[in-house]
């Protein structure tokens, strides 16, 4: 029998949905956005801050179902995200590769991506970055377990090039941290 | 027979987020349960300082003359622990069970604030089912 991979598990693990009905779904909050905002670059912003709301909520769901333990280096962490988070959360994997020489920065490759199914960008949303909440989800995940991260898209095939790759950059472990809020 | 006296969840600054008090000889009042929440977050966090090997991630298992506290922390810094019987068994695995109850009925509730107090009934409801369920596989 061939080894099973490392997020199958995880996938077999939690509820799935019907893929159109996501892929649809999420159509449609990525029109809505640019109905209401009128601005490509706004609407960039606004998908990475979804994302990021989702990210910090996502993480612990991530944590107490996949049966992961505290990773060691970033590069473990790169791994995990691609192989187990992906799989859990979209149902397909990402590649890792690219990494720079001190270990911080390393390019996520989709093997699929799901959300971008029956999608062609118009003229009109030329600089969208359809599938920004992604990179929120990541940053906002990472942030929750004292990482502080950039993540932004670096090939997108909506835009021409010939793979879906996120950049994945670490800034600084943040240690022990207490998130106090900003109320004042 | 009750196995567990005491629920507490505390966010990672250290608030009270959650409690809940099973059988009639341990309720704390309001007060009390948030004293006791804060004092537990800074001994939680005074044992990784004493710790000699770097990588401690704090109690996990305190045991009394009349009591257990076992602890778990989430990578999150969310910590769930609950007060229990002397040698209760599997407190571990239900404190696993509660994180996944907070992350399902909890932080994917789109109308609860994340690191604020949980006033979420299907978390309630599910976590009542669980004990419940548990009391009758321990007894």
């Amino acid at each position: 029998m061939a080894p099973a991979k490392p997020g199958d598990a995880a996938f077999a693990n939690v509820d799935h949905v019907n893929a159109e009905l996501f892929t649809l779904t999420y159509g449609a909050m990525v029109r809505q956005l640019l109905t209401d905002f009128e601005d490509v670059e706004e609407v960039n912003k606004q998908l990475d801050t979804m994302g990021y709301n989702i990210g910090i909520r996502l993480i612990d769901d991530f944590l107490s179902k996949a049966n992961v333990t505290r990773c060691s280096e970033f590069r473990e962490t790169a791994d995990v995200i691609a192989k187990i988070g992906f799989k859990m959360f979209l149902g397909v994997t990402a590649t890792v590769s690219n990494w720079n020489a001190d270990f911080t920065e390393c390019s996520l490759v989709l093997d699929d991506n799901p959300l971008v199914d029956f999608v062609e960008l118009p003229e009109t949303c030329q600089g969208l970055y359809y599938c920004n909440v992604l990179c929120g989800v990541i940053r906002g995940a990472l942030e929750m377990v004292s990482m502080r991260t950039e993540v932004k898209w670096a090939r997108d095939m909506l835009r021409g090039d010939d793979a879906y790759e996120l950049r994945l950059k670490l800034i600084e472990h943040v240690a022990e941290e207490y998130p106090y809020k900003d109320d004042d | 027979m009750a196995s567990i006296y005491n629920l507490f969840i505390i966010n990672k600054s250290g608030g009270l987020i959650y409690y809940k008090d099973y059988g009639s000889t341990s309720k704390l009042d309001t007060n009390d349960s948030l004293r006791l929440a804060s004092l537990w977050h800074s001994m939680h966090a005074i044992s990784k300082q004493l710790s000699p090997t770097p990588g401690c991630t704090g109690i996990e298992l305190l045991q009394a003359t009349a009591f257990d506290l076992h602890c778990f922390q989430s990578l999150t810094e969310t910590k769930f622990f609950v007060v229990a019987e002397s040698g209760a068994i599997g407190i571990e695995a239900l404190l696993k069970t509660i994180y996944e109850l907070y992350t399902d009925y909890v932080l994917k509730n789109p109308f609860y604030e994340v690191e604020m107090p949980i006033r979420c009934e299907l978390f309630d409801l599910h976590l009542a089912r669980l004990i419940l369920r548990d009391k009758s596989v321990l007894v």
